[in-house]
């Protein structure tokens, strides 16, 4: 039988807190870990499958026409070629998170520079890169069509606009405004693993090895792609090498290894060669940001404004969620924000390391900056000024928000009262600055099933399709049977990423922890509950720890109290009327020392400190690398990530890593972070939140005001290349 | 093409193709898959092996060009029953997360720590003919050609400080 959940009201009891085991928050480590040290860990291209064929994908050389692959025939006879497809159900990009149905397809019209049109598949797999390097791909009777979102066709996303009070008086009649434009380049999630798959068929029946991040989801996609019953199709990602987006919605991989295994009768491996991965994943869309504000003489915010544009191919309805955090984060009556949507064609755009806030925050940030220099009071007491009592917009409550804590508590860790005035400080070549800027994301749950299994030795097993790209799955979800059941942590097995076991949340938009999350703590309560039966009590009375039960002041291992039997429990988690009642999301503060070379305007990040307020943290050493993850991901987009397009058809021109420049170790300080004690009632019933996106979330802002505190230049478009630093020295 | 190889102390003779690097002839012919595929292209340092002592990436070559080689794969250097210092201490410092570059990072590591006990300066290290500290500046430096997109570089470096016994 199947217990149902659904998060209707807050979850005051805080159960977690009455349990015995100390495993909940402990920093433990990651139970697959000695498998990724060992390289023994199998990721998607991996996997030793008999038979086994190798498929190369070839890309479109131009955005628009008809695709004709000239020498298919030729090429189709070199040695140990098998195939060459250019199926109509290949994808023209990749499908959106939570899409649940296949993307536009069809690989004979070409959208833009980069889709992938055919794969040519072989014996080997230097004969099928050969071959498909081979392959003459020319388009007929395509013009060049639209990539520059400022000039591109817009269309106003009007759902999301909004226009409360009076902004333009609010400007007019202010003490001290800003009016600001702020430019973010599209950014790469591009994954250390490159998206792969290998398609095996049993008849009728596809098992598919992938690297995905949301497994119900990619099956019913990769199901739908093919014109097959969804129950054909199975989904193994026990290892993801990373996702931050990427990996959310099925890619054309998965559909073109999985065409030609039918087609060749074999299992088929088709992996993204890297520079596929710039040009046929998901990039963060470009913005273009205004945001004005208006204070009063004090700082205090009387007006907000942030209006964006951001781009997406014809067909997507995805826009960069900019906006999201704008609504919630700071007071201010008179309020007007809009979004547009240019549509071009450059790759699809979607879901990169927190969509919405990671640019939109930023930007904010550093309009905030702005602010408190143009008022002269410190940047910090600016934001602790503006915290509105209830969410400006709605007038609803939040739910627990600990931003205040994080901006004090942050500014202690750093010692931010030792921040120099501008341009003050030097050090021999070097002009030293810091800055600081405010954390915030939005905090989801999401529908997830869990079974959990206590097996009459005592031991239990927690199955899902779950996966851990990285975010410490497998360790919480242990933890959390672990400590309500009352087992050490390697007494529990936790089994994910295959579309057989109950279906998850997936891994996307900070939700997975706490969605799988509590729907292994729902099982585990019914198994508490059936445990309690057998002693003749109540679950409120059972102590759980060590593998034994102490009830009515005895306590017996639990194998025995099992006597022989199993306990199984499939847990179904629903969110609910604590969505809307009130606004969660996550908060946090950041703060860095930079120092800008005097001669070359080259920037390097000689500290940077988090301190974040999440809910209850499962585990402190992966929700504290998470953290690490965000703001070196700020780093990058702070001063050297951004994909170039060329100005003419739109490809990406620095489409490998050599090119497109993600934070290398040297880039990177010892980052500090700090998890404030926070629990969320609101959030579920281990008032845990999100934490996979927070430390990204505004990052960038604050190297780039400790950049203007160190040289009194603002760079409003990022990244803040050298070039553009000594432009304004 | 008939190429001798021994790898972690294993001696393998192979017929390649000779367009096979020693990444793929590791991954496709001999179902070594530690050494991990991020680029193909010697840019990120994931398909770091060492050959005869010394890292490289196994992208960049092919495999017949080692014919008589002493290859080390993560795979040697360290089991899940049995794994090296470092290993170890990349687990309990997380000195990872997706694990995707992890074994290239080790490896890498591996071979670092030995230039440095040679004396073999880095673009950091103050005078070229004085011993190298084992600083963070330092490890940061060396361990820069193997790039983690999840970025537990701060983790990476508190591991290999620990494994290499303290240090400054």
């Amino acid at each position: 039988m199947t217990e149902h959940f659904k998060m209707d009201a807050p979850a005051t009891d805080r159960r977690l807190d009455d349990m015995a085991q100390g495993l909940v928050g402990a920093p433990l480590d990651r139970p697959e870990g000695p498998l990724k040290v060992s390289g023994t860990a199998t990721y998607a291209d991996e996997w030793q499958v008999d038979g086994l064929a190798h498929g190369v994908l070839v890309r479109a050389p131009g955005n628009s026409g008809r695709v004709v692959l000239a020498n298919r025939n030729a090429v189709a006879r070199m040695d140990g070629v098998l195939a060459v497809i250019d199926d109509d159900r290949l994808l023209r990009n990749p499908a959106q998170g939570t899409a649940n149905e296949a993307p536009i397809q069809g690989p004979h019209h070409a959208a833009y520079m980069g889709q992938l049109i055919a794969v040519v598949v072989a014996e080997s797999f230097e004969q099928a890169r050969h071959a498909a390097q081979s392959l003459e791909v020319t388009l007929e009777g395509g013009t060049l069509m639209p990539v520059d979102p400022t000039t591109a066709a817009v269309e106003p996303q009007e759902s999301k606009n909004l226009d409360q009070g009076d902004l333009d008086a609010a400007m007019e009649t202010a003490a001290h405004s800003v009016d600001a434009i702020y430019t973010t380049p599209s950014h790469s999630s591009t994954p250390m693993e490159p998206h792969a798959s290998i398609a095996t068929w049993e008849g009728d029946d596809l098992t598919l090895r992938g690297s995905y991040q949301m497994l119900k989801y990619n099956r019913n996609e990769l199901a739908d792609a093919l014109g097959i019953h969804p129950d054909r199709v199975r989904i193994l990602s026990p290892y993801v090498g990373g996702g931050f987006g990427s990996k959310l919605g099925l890619a054309p991989e998965a559909v073109a290894a999985s065409i030609a295994a039918k087609q060749v009768g074999r299992p088929v491996s088709v992996a993204l060669q890297r520079p596929q991965v710039f040009e046929a994943t998901m990039r963060r869309s470009e913005t273009s940001q205004r945001v004005r504000l208006a204070a009063d003489a004090e700082g205090r915010l009387t007006g907000l404004g942030h209006d964006a544009l951001v781009s997406n191919l014809p067909g997507e309805t995805f826009a960069e969620p900019i906006l999201q955090a704008s609504h919630f984060l700071y007071a201010g009556a008179n309020r007007r924000m809009s979004m547009d949507l240019a549509r071009v064609h450059r790759l699809c755009a979607g879901s990169v390391r927190a969509p919405g806030e990671a640019v939109g925050v930023t930007a904010l940030e550093n309009a905030m900056d702005e602010l408190a220099h143009e008022i002269g009071i410190d940047p910090v007491e600016l934001r602790r000024r503006n915290i509105p009592e209830k969410d400006p917009e709605s007038g609803k409550d939040y739910s627990s928000r600990r931003f205040r804590e994080a901006l004090d508590s942050g500014a202690e860790a750093f010692g931010w009262a030792d921040r120099p005035g501008v341009k003050e400080r030097r050090e021999g070549e070097w002009l030293i600055g810091y800055g600081m800027a405010s954390a915030a994301r939005v905090n989801v749950l999401m529908e997830s099933q869990a079974r959990v299994t206590l097996l009459p030795d005592g031991r239990a097993r927690v199955e899902t399709d779950m996966t851990d790209i990285g975010t410490g799955t497998y360790a919480i979800l242990g933890q959390i049977a672990g400590e309500m059941l009352g087992l050490p942590r390697d007494a529990v097995d936790v089994v994910l990423g295959d579309t057989a076991l109950p279906p998850a949340s997936g891994s996307g938009g900070s939700w997975g922890a706490s969605s799988s999350g509590t729907s292994v703590y729902v099982a585990c309560q019914a198994i508490r509950r059936q445990l309690a039966e057998r002693l003749g009590g109540e679950e409120a009375d059972l102590t759980l720890k060590d593998g034994s039960a102490t009830f009515d002041n005895q306590t017996r291992p639990l194998a025995e109290i099992l006597d022989g039997d199993e306990i199984v429990k499939l847990a179904h988690l629903q969110p609910g009327d604590t969505s809307d009642a009130v606004r969660q999301a996550t908060f946090g503060a950041y703060f860095a020392e930079v120092a800008v070379h005097a001669a070359s305007g080259e920037t390097r990040v000689r500290r940077m400190h988090g301190s974040f307020a999440a809910g209850r943290i499962l585990n402190a050493k992966t929700a504290r690398s998470q953290c690490l993850g965000g703001m070196t991901f700020g780093i990058g987009m702070a001063l050297t990530e951004e994909l170039a397009f060329d100005p003419r058809d739109g490809h990406v021109a620095n489409h490998n890593l050599a090119e497109y420049h993600i934070a290398v170790n040297a880039d990177v300080p010892q980052l500090t972070v700090e998890l404030l004690e926070e629990r969320d009632d609101w959030a579920n019933p281990m008032q845990a939140k999100g934490i996979g996106e927070l430390g990204i979330c505004g990052a960038a802002a604050a190297i780039t005001n400790a950049i203007f505190n160190a040289t009194g230049v603002r760079v409003r478009d990022y990244p803040a290349t050298l070039d553009k630093v000594i432009a304004g020295m | 093409m008939e190429t001798q190889l021994t790898i972690n102390g294993t001696q393998h003779k192979l017929d390649l193709d000779p367009r096979t690097t020693l990444l793929d002839a590791l991954r496709h012919h001999l179902g070594l898959t530690g050494s991990k595929k991020g680029c193909d292209h010697g840019q990120c340092g994931a398909c770091t092996v060492m050959v005869n002592g010394r890292r490289i990436n196994s992208c960049l070559t092919l495999a017949c060009m080692h014919d008589g080689d002493e290859v080390t794969t993560i795979e040697g250097i360290g089991q899940p029953d049995n794994l090296s210092p470092l290993q170890q201490a990349f687990v309990s410092e997380d000195g990872f997360q997706c694990g995707y570059c992890t074994p290239g990072q080790i490896c890498s590591a591996t071979a670092m720590l030995e230039e440095i006990a040679n004396g073999w300066p880095s673009h950091v290290t103050g005078e070229l003919d004085a011993s190298a500290e084992l600083t963070t500046e330092e490890i940061s430096e060396r361990m820069s050609g193997n790039l983690c997109r999840c970025s537990a570089y701060p983790n990476i470096v508190e591991a290999i400080r620990k494994a290499a016994g303290g240090g400054a």
